[in-house]
């Protein structure tokens, strides 16, 4: 069995604390040693402010304000070739300093240079939606929205997109837990039978490995079965399971291992 | 005229005893099982392989339906997830009785290795289960043979009786 954890106040504090480990990060280098960058750099400062910018593993990473990112994406789009969002999403840094931290993945097919544009925003505070300029950014952004609990401003349909539109709770939140909460867990019996057949139905069984062999309801003893909510004493016939009545049915005779022959012809 | 012997006050008036009837009901039941397409997940990949030509489910009288009004039993193959959840309760209900449900696999068994909060922990959670299939996948054989013991479950009860409607409550 599973240790038990409390699990009271499981929505207001993180009870994984190594899920917040910071892997060591890789070294960067200055943007000016890439003059595909550094000039990409220049554009993009030109117009907006760059709060920090380097070169990671062969990509640049730019820091913007949060209100610059449609001007940030057009300039890309329009001028500097960037002509694909690969990818958009949040990274979820509440527990360090109450904030998110939302990236964009440009790529540019022509220059082979891939950027990526990053920015901080507050808990509770809304993103400008790029859907207007990358139409992939649509879903990104309904996927954002229902993992973190992050709205984006003028888009066209903002709502959950993977999980049901009645889910409470943001499940990639690090505050999440795995297992679900108290809604999650009786989501499908609330939905279907109501509240008040979660007494007949029962909590969900987590623990993968329980195995009760005088519990007739759940399990049944290979070979010892017995009908459903019969009390086991441990003196069960030996229960013969076989595919099909001796002697086959009517019109159906049961295969005889001793008139049939093995085909070990692969070609056959 | 003919002296017939069909006594009418007896046997409800029918030259056959009802026990045959059972029979012969039973025989075509079990022998025409058809089921409902429901591969939700690799499971899913597992049954279509059964109902292909190597296994050949046909030959069981099991036929593939797409519509829960034509069929008789649904093979849950996969790992049903709780948004998906009132939908397989929808689908069951429209199925006609009587009506059996196969569990396939152990996503649909317990939830298996999803011990998620998106992931339903068992069917069973949502609509009567008559037989589980252990396995993850279980091979087309373990489908097969379940297929035969849910045949033989359909022949051991009596066709006449009133069928109760299974329900979780
Ligand atoms: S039991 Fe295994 S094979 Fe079947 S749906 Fe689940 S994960 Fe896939």
């Amino acid at each position: 069995m599973r240790a038990y954890k409390a699990k009271d106040d499981v929505q207001a504090k993180a009870y994984y604390t190594d899920r917040f480990y910071v892997s060591p990060q890789v070294p960067k280098q200055e943007v000016d040693t890439d003059a595909v960058f550094s000039s990409d750099l220049a554009s993009i400062s030109a117009k907006f402010e760059v709060k920090e910018s380097f070169i990671q593993v062969g990509q640049m990473v730019v820091y913007i304000n949060a209100k610059d990112i449609y001007g940030v994406l057009e300039l890309m789009r329009d001028s500097l070739e960037y002509t694909q969002l690969s990818e958009m999403s949040a990274i979820d840094w509440l527990a360090k300093d109450n904030t998110f931290e939302i990236f964009y993945q440009m790529l540019s097919m022509n220059k082979r240079k891939r950027i990526r544009i990053k920015y901080f925003i507050d808990n509770g505070q809304a993103v400008d939606s790029v859907e207007k300029l990358f139409r992939c950014a649509d879903w990104s952004e309904r996927e954002m929205f229902d993992m973190f609990g992050i709205q984006a401003n003028n888009h066209p349909f903002m709502k959950r997109i993977l999980m049901p539109y009645d889910w409470q709770g943001h499940p990639l939140l690090k505050t999440y837990p795995l297992e679900g909460d108290e809604f999650a867990s009786w989501y499908e019996v609330d939905k279907i039978y109501g509240k008040e057949a979660r007494e007949t139905i029962g909590p969900e069984i987590r623990d993968t490995a329980r195995v009760d062999r005088y519990d007739s309801q759940r399990f049944a003893r290979l070979g010892f079965e017995v009908p459903k909510g019969t009390n086991i004493t441990g003196n069960e016939a030996k229960n013969e399971q076989n595919y099909q009545e001796d002697g086959g049915v009517f019109l159906v005779s049961k295969f005889d291992k001793k008139t049939s022959v093995i085909v070990d012809d692969p070609q056959r | 005229m003919a002296q017939h012997k069909v006594n009418y006050t007896q046997d409800g008036g029918l030259p056959v005893a009802l026990t045959s009837i059972d029979k012969i009901v039973n025989w075509g039941r079990s022998n025409s099982l058809w089921a409902m397409t429901y591969g939700l997940a690799c499971c899913g990949i597992e049954m279509m392989a059964a109902g292909a030509s190597r296994y050949d489910f046909d030959r069981f009288g099991t036929i593939f339906r797409a519509s829960p009004r034509q069929s008789d039993v649904m093979i849950v193959a996969g790992t049903l997830t709780k948004k998906h959840s009132e939908f397989i309760k929808r689908l069951y209900d429209q199925m006609t009785e009587p009506k059996w449900v196969i569990s396939m696999g152990s996503c649909a068994n317990t939830g298996g290795m999803f011990n998620t909060y998106a992931t339903v922990q068992g069917v069973d959670r949502v609509i009567p289960v008559d037989l589980y299939l252990p396995g993850c996948a279980p091979r087309p054989e373990t489908l097969q043979y379940g297929v035969m013991l849910l045949q033989k479950k359909i022949r051991a009860n009596s066709a006449n009786k009133s069928q109760k409607p299974k329900r979780l409550m």
